[in-house]
């Protein structure tokens, strides 16, 4: 079951090489993202976009609040 | 959204899968750094002042007022969360009286990535001279002035039409 994370814990994981995901759109992302961020959108998110992340390191997810 | 995309990595077979649930504007209203096309434009964060004088509930007047004259004076605790705000006038007044009885509790508070338009569209309306920055969880970021705000608008326009 994914973990939900605060700000204090996402900038911990981060520091250990965590993967950061947003999956907004791509004119969102564009516009705006976390730094160090790529972009998978939600309806893009299959096994092939998501090969360009390691199964070994923990991955976070976002979007634009609490949707 | 970012709950579904992380039950969808998990189905993809990721073990350990993080939502970051409360999303960019969290992040943003903390007055963190951003990346993008758009990340650089001033807002009320680039302007306010980060070396605000604050002052403790506890404290008397004249010991703010030997720190400052002029104020304002933000009431924070040792989080640096904003509890209230000293004006101008409450530090020259009755310098016995303690923060707590002379301040404004709950002043209004604004987020770092709230637009300069906004914002002094705000300022003018209902005459204030200062805004407040407060990060989601209220803590302290800094003091923007009616003319800070005003001045930057005017840059951030002047490079546009330089272009």
């Amino acid at each position: 079951m994914p973990t939900t994370i605060d700000r204090s814990r996402l900038q911990e994981l981060l520091q250990d090489q965590a993967q950061l995901v947003e999956v907004l759109p791509r004119r969102e992302y564009e516009a705006e993202h976390l730094p160090g961020a790529i972009n998978i959108p939600l309806r893009e998110l299959n096994s092939a976009t998501t090969s360009q992340l390691a199964k070994s390191r923990p991955v976070i997810v976002y979007c634009y609040d609490y949707q | 959204m970012s709950p579904r995309a992380a039950w969808r990595l998990e189905s993809l077979g990721f073990t350990s899968v993080f939502d970051y649930a409360p999303g960019k504007l969290d992040w943003v209203s903390a007055g963190l750094p951003m990346e993008g096309a758009t990340a650089g434009i001033a807002n009320l964060g680039t302007v306010a002042r980060r070396d605000v004088v604050t002052c403790r509930l506890e404290e008397q007047i004249s010991a703010v007022k030997a720190r400052t004259d002029s104020g304002p004076c933000v009431v924070v605790n040792d989080h640096r969360i904003v509890l209230g705000l000293l004006r101008s006038d409450a530090i020259k007044a009755d310098g016995s009286k303690t923060v707590e009885d002379a301040m404004i509790a709950g002043p209004v508070t604004f987020r770092p990535n709230v637009p300069l338009e906004e914002i002094e569209r705000y300022l003018t309306d209902h005459k204030i001279a200062h805004a407040l920055v407060t990060t989601s969880d209220g803590e302290l970021i800094g003091l923007a002035s009616a003319e800070d705000v005003h001045r930057q608008l005017s840059e951030s326009e002047a490079g546009q039409l330089a272009r």
